[in-house]
């Protein structure tokens, strides 16, 4: 809304300023943004395929079977942009791997390329998620009838396997290219020159102090990515639907063939552990003295130097009470969002859902700017509840509104799973609606709830994108702070922070595990099956 | 354990639901009328889209009636949610609460009542003892077999003593042989309880099988109220008789009355039907046989031709062409009687006291 507004007046001329104010860069980095949100997009959903395909139809042995799950996990406890770091650190100009082991001194990773690859790396499980999903719902008498009638392998999965995936792919596509265009962290560290939108934002609001034009720069890339939110919501989704009908009506035969099976898993294998290898990179890097030049012997002075020179106490602490608090906010109201929306019947449901849903295409930075613009002289220029801005609340609020799409997205489809005549069964007995949801309702979804009370921490204690605009020097978050020494160049720095920051997020999913072999409603069914 | 019987009245009861599609507003149910007397088994019977669950539903109170009363008892319910009304349901789905063990699914409804803890044990153990499952209490629901979790089911609502009690197509996802070992059992604990009971089903034999009355509804209609015994042998439309088994319909005439039997001319041969007084002479009318009292014999009303016959163990099947009209022909204990074969000519024959008119 600023956007159009100047001295009063409604105007589109800031718009035209950022098309054709040369200082600004802002076309250069449209296309730069779009030319990454593709490659990305195509790069990620092809891999997530493979390593879909190879889950679902090969047999494989363990570790094989091991490492997929760990690379499933991984974007889910680390922090955005710590791949950016490891990428740095291995292939950079001092990198372990270029400048040791190959002996190059010069090669640089910064730019177009390094994004591309760091952004594929950290985007191209939620493909895999998804891909597999996907993969298991398609019926094996299907493919077993083409194979029936003489289709050899890869027959099939040209003709059969591929279109029923199509939408889907369609769909993993548009959601990668979504995040990657959205994303902030990995092409601050590792961009370089090359900007793209969220950057330019940044830069614009932090060195250039151009508010205006930064938020028209928001509206542009808030545009781009709902559009293709939309596209992919209406369009997409429902074509997915409608060619993977049903479940698969029995387990599928895997695929034994050797010459298949090896150099596939193989393939997947060495992909997996090199993600992996990055990812493990982090912690062992804030144990060398110094990265690229003196590499023995190990030390902890690193993080001695987080506490005791960094505020890392102060740091940690912050991001920590800050997340605690938005965990249970954001986990509470995404239930009963879900619930108002699956159970309830009243005028605007629709109008919440859909709002809950296109909130998750709304880039960090976006959201960021909108709140620096929203409350920083007041709500909208008026001067009420601008107390807010540079207090605990405003982050507070920014961490809830980013994370209650998922939480309530994942209630939503908890809640949906619930046989509506068991709600019923116990109404029938004479239990009132509240009875009914404190007994029957609330138990079914505490698992539902607890993950999503963790998911809320744990990406709220690594968001960046629009806490980085937002947060003055009163509060130290850790991921501003790694992002900062990542952009000194204090790469050890950065990586003791980013290490203990993996271990808390972590240890949270961990603990919600423990919590829910406990507590858990699964448990008791699992336990005597 | 029985407490007061009751009866259920519906008064003129329509519920209206709207085509998510065409937008048109359909009668679900439209303006019936039913009698449910106290402490008898009534089945809801009929193909699906036509009225029976929405009908079951608005008794237990979830779906509301846009026109008439019910009453259960004397009290009239409309205004009473769920939760208040003197109803319990089997549902289709059994819809056990997962995260609760056997016991404390059935204790569910007693301990929202504030029933004394002794009390409830003592009554829920009862009840698991008559539905045959004693001793399974600490059970989680998954670990039963769907015909134990039916029982539980069943035990759940029978527990609370409703005024009625309610079944929606509480036996569809067991297999066969389970089914009829069930619909054996419910009944005979409906007996026992002599509770009133409303039961919904698309099967016709079990609604047979267990009811001592049958409403068969069409679209949103009843289409007829009776005995299991009136049902089948005096059907008063084509649906109704082709629903409840098989039927052969056969077009006609009626010429005259003698006495109460009909004289129906036919493609121009007279039969005689035992019960014609529902039909007027000169009437365009239908004559009903059951496939078990149709005969194939030398001679006969019709000369047919055999398409079909085979050998069913209990019985000849034939299936035979009346010109161009299909019948169907059980020929019980076929063993020492005359067999016709595919292609050859015989005639009908059949006792006019088999026959009726509609």
């Amino acid at each position: 809304m600023d956007s159009v507004l100047m001295d009063g007046h409604v105007t589109l001329k800031i718009f035209q300023r950022i098309f054709t104010d040369p200082t600004s860069n802002f076309p250069t980095a449209i296309t730069n943004t779009l030319r990454v949100g593709f490659v990305v997009g195509i790069l990620s959903t092809i891999i997530g395929l493979l390593f879909a395909y190879v889950e679902v139809y090969v047999r494989m042995n363990k570790i094989a079977g091991g490492l997929f799950k760990v690379v499933s996990m991984l974007p889910v406890v680390s922090p955005p942009f710590v791949l950016s770091l490891s990428m740095i650190m291995l292939f950079g100009k001092a990198g372990l791997i270029t400048r040791f082991l190959l002996g190059i001194y010069d090669n640089d990773v910064y730019g177009y390329w390094g994004i591309v690859i760091v952004q594929t790396l950290t985007f191209f499980p939620v493909c895999y998620m998804m891909m597999k999903g996907l993969l298991k719902n398609i019926d094996p008498s299907l493919e077993e009838a083409a194979r029936d009638m003489g289709a050899s392998r890869m027959k099939v999965f040209t003709s059969v396997t591929l279109p029923l995936l199509l939408p889907g792919l369609g769909n993993a596509f548009l959601v990668t290219f979504i995040e990657s265009i959205a994303d902030f962290a990995n092409p601050m560290i590792i961009g370089g020159n090359y900007n793209t939108l969220a950057t330019t934002i940044y830069l614009q609001i932090t060195s250039g102090y151009e508010r205006e034009n930064a938020t028209a720069m928001a509206v542009v890339l808030l545009c781009i990515t709902l559009a293709m939110f939309a596209v992919q919501k209406y369009y997409l989704e429902s074509k997915t639907a409608a060619t993977l009908t049903g479940k698969a009506s029995r387990a599928r035969m895997l695929i034994e063939d050797k010459s298949v099976t090896i150099p596939l898993t193989i393939l997947c294998a060495l992909a997996a552990i090199f993600v992996i290898g990055m990812y493990v990179c982090v912690p062992i890097g804030a144990l060398f003295p110094t990265w690229g030049y003196k590499l023995t012997p190990l030390t902890f002075k690193w993080f001695g130097q987080v506490f005791q020179r960094y505020h890392g106490l102060k740091a940690f602490k912050d991001s920590f009470v800050l997340s605690l608090i938005a965990a249970p906010i954001t986990a509470l109201l995404s239930m009963i969002i879900s619930y108002l929306v699956v159970k309830r019947k009243f005028k605007g449901k629709g109008f919440i859902e859909a709002v809950s849903m296109l909130a998750m295409a709304v880039p960090g930075t976006v959201l960021g700017v909108g709140y620096i613009r929203g409350y920083s002289q007041g709500l909208f220029h008026t001067g009420a509840l601008s107390f807010l801005y540079n207090s605990a609340a405003i982050l507070i609020i920014v961490f809830v509104v980013r994370s209650l799409p998922t939480g309530t997205r994942s209630g939503i489809s908890a809640l949906r799973q619930i046989d509506k005549s068991i709600e019923e069964s116990a109404y029938d007995m004479g239990a009132d609606s509240f009875k009914v949801f404190m007994t029957v309702t609330l138990p079914l979804i505490k698992d539902s709830f607890l993950s999503g009370l963790v998911t809320a921490f744990v990406r709220s204690i690594t968001a960046i994108s629009a806490i980085i605009l937002l947060v003055t020097p009163s509060f130290l978050l850790i991921t501003v702070q790694i992002n900062e020494f990542a952009e000194k160049g204090a790469f050890s720095i950065a990586c003791a922070f980013a290490t203990i920051l993996i271990l808390i997020t972590y240890g949270a999913v961990l603990l919600m595990n423990l919590v829910m072999k406990f507590f858990g409603t699964s448990r008791k069914l699992k336990e005597e099956d | 354990m029985a407490k007061e019987k009751k009866g259920v009245r519906l008064e003129h009861i329509s519920k209206i639901y709207q085509d998510p599609k065409t937008k048109k507003n359909f009668y679900a149910v439209k303006d019936t009328n039913l009698e449910i007397e106290p402490g008898s088994f009534v089945t809801l019977l009929g193909p699906s889209g036509c009225g029976k669950t929405t009908t079951l539903r608005m008794i237990a109170g979830f779906e509301s009636p846009d026109e008439g009363e019910i009453y259960l008892g004397n009290e009239p319910i409309n205004a009473l949610t769920p939760n208040k009304r003197d109803t319990a349901m089997v549902f289709q789905s059994y819809a056990l609460l997962p995260h609760y063990n056997i016991f404390d699914n059935v204790a569910y409804g007693l301990k929202i009542r504030k029933m004394p803890k002794d009390e409830i044990k003592r009554r829920v153990t009862d009840i698991l003892a008559l539905v045959g499952l004693e001793g399974m209490e600490s059970r989680m629901t998954n670990q039963l077999s769907g015909g134990q979790q039916q029982r539980v089911a069943l035990a759940r609502a029978l527990v609370m003593e409703p005024g009625v009690l309610l079944f929606d197509e509480p036996l569809s996802n067991l297999d066969a042989k389970l089914r009829v070992t069930m619909r054996t059992e419910i009944r005979r604990i409906q007996q026992r309880a002599g509770i009133t009971a409303v039961y919904v089903t698309h099967d016709q034999s079990e609604a047979m099988a267990l009811s001592d009355k049958i409403i068969v509804m069409e679209k949103g209609l009843v289409s007829q109220m009776g005995t299991p015994q009136e049902i089948y042998y005096h059907p008063k439309n084509k649906f109704v008789a082709d629903f409840i088994g098989d039927a052969n319909f056969l077009e006609g005439k009626m010429v005259r009355h003698e006495g109460d039997v009909g004289i129906v001319d036919i493609n121009g041969t007279e039969v005689k039907v035992a019960e014609a007084s529902n039909v007027a002479d000169g009437a365009d009318t239908t004559v009903v046989l059951r496939p078990e009292s149709t005969m194939l014999r030398d001679e006969g009303y019709f000369p047919v031709e055999v398409v079909v016959s085979n050998f069913m163990g209990a019985y000849q099947l034939y299936h035979v062409m009346l010109g161009n009209v299909k019948l169907i022909i059980h020929e019980y204990n076929p063993k020492d009687k005359k067999i016709y074969g595919a292609g050859e000519t015989a005639y009908i024959d059949f006792a006019p006291g088999d026959a009726h008119c509609i």
